[in-house]
């Protein structure tokens, strides 16, 4: 129950793109071309329902104060390297976006092939980073992670789907020049941000 | 100053501004920018971190291997942003709460890496330094504007005092999220139809 209404508030209300501002740049870069940006959104989705569990558990069992005691050594029970936090996650980021890159072109080489070069990216996606941090400072559990990270993606892939269709639309309009581009995407996203409020308030 | 040092640091402040030109750096100036205080301690951190990593990478530019570079770069960068981060938990501890996972992010903003990647692999330590320095400063000067416009308007306060007189009214949609997009948006038409530089989409 409670597991639902946080993957419906992840998705809807507090959408990481909407709400939080996280991963603009790529949004803004990508959403030009519909294919492209329901690829990436794709592949955010993959990456962020994988990295945030692994960095609950690396949060749980190696820098959180106190959490090698599973170690049973005294002098590492004490120990908080909470400090380590940043410099573990991305370097878990970057490496776990490179072995989802070699497991899918040795097994799923069509999937590899049309996710192309926006996997790569991904590394340097805040919304990734910011959907780790935030599962730390809203001290998830282990289930709630697991939504958080599907969810929060599919938030995400949800704008740039919706931000694809409304740019190829804009193509056919006249903008003013200083607007064009990312005047007008900014503006639009506002007005998408606006709508998506309407969501505010839903209880499951 | 020579002339070239000069226009490497004052061409980001305007001309070649990387959050209304380049389109870099997006995310944090939306988030931090509903009040003046915490725009500001985000730029300073920003800037810090930008210049230091943009000297830092640059006089290592000789030692790094090109294809681990990506990594010497993050880890130079996030370890930049541990020592922001811890210095800002001692010193501003309500600023920081209020940043949250901001300060964090800066590792993954794409002005710094974009900085690193553009200019400081392939110049002299004090041109990167002038140039993470100014690219720092730009990225404020649009983040102190945008802050100072929602919290005008938001709230009727500038620096957490209040302003505008009492019976003015506030538009409470300032401080949201759309506010935020739709002030910068704005924003960026003003300064791209001053600067006459316009996208050809």
């Amino acid at each position: 129950m409670d597991l639902l209404s946080l993957a419906v508030r992840s998705i809807f209300i507090e959408n990481i793109l909407l709400a939080s501002f996280l991963g603009m740049c790529s949004f803004l870069a990508i959403s030009k071309r519909m294919e492209t940006a329901m690829g990436l959104g794709a592949a955010v989705i993959f990456v962020q329902s994988i990295t945030v569990p692994v960095n609950w558990a690396i949060r749980r069992f190696l820098l959180a104060p106190g959490a090698l005691a599973w170690t049973r050594l005294p002098a590492l029970a004490a120990l908080d390297l909470s400090f380590l936090t940043f410099v573990c996650f991305i370097s878990l980021i970057a490496s776990l976006v490179q072995l989802v890159e070699m497991t899918l072109d040795r097994f799923f080489p069509r999937l590899y092939h049309a996710l192309g070069i926006f996997l790569p990216l991904i590394t340097v996606n805040c919304a990734i980073l910011g959907g780790s941090l935030f599962m730390v400072e809203r001290a998830y559990t282990f289930p709630e992670s697991l939504v958080y990270g599907v969810s929060s993606g599919a938030g995400w892939a949800l704008a740039i789907t919706a931000m694809g269709a409304i740019r190829r639309k804009l193509r056919y309009s006249n903008v003013p020049a200083g607007l064009r581009g990312l005047g007008v995407t900014m503006i639009l996203t506002g007005l998408m941000a606006l709508a998506f409020m309407c969501f505010s308030g839903i209880q499951l | 100053m020579s002339g070239k040092l000069r226009k490497t640091f004052t061409d980001p402040l305007s001309e070649n501004n990387p959050i209304t030109i380049q389109i870099l750096g997006i995310c944090s100036a939306l988030a931090v920018t509903v009040q003046l205080r915490t725009a500001i301690v985000m730029a300073l951190a920003l800037t810090t971190v930008t210049a230091g990593s943009n000297l830092i990478i640059s006089l290592l530019r000789r030692g790094i291997p090109p294809r681990i570079r990506l990594i010497v770069e993050m880890v130079v960068v996030s370890t930049l942003v541990i020592l922001a981060d811890q210095f800002l938990r001692a010193y501003l501890f309500d600023v920081s709460r209020q940043l949250s996972v901001f300060v964090g992010l800066i590792i993954t903003n794409c002005i710094v890496l974009g900085r690193l990647e553009a200019y400081a692999l392939q110049n002299p330590p004090l041109p990167s330094l002038l140039d993470g320095l100014g690219n720092g400063l730009g990225y404020g000067a649009v983040l102190v504007l945008v802050a100072f416009i929602r919290e005008l308007l938001g709230s009727g306060r500038l620096f957490g005092a209040a302003v505008l007189p009492e019976h003015l009214p506030r538009n409470g949609l300032a401080l949201l999220a759309p506010g935020a997009f739709i002030v910068l948006g704005l924003l960026i038409w003003t300064q791209r139809t001053l600067t006459k530089h316009f996208d050809s989409e």
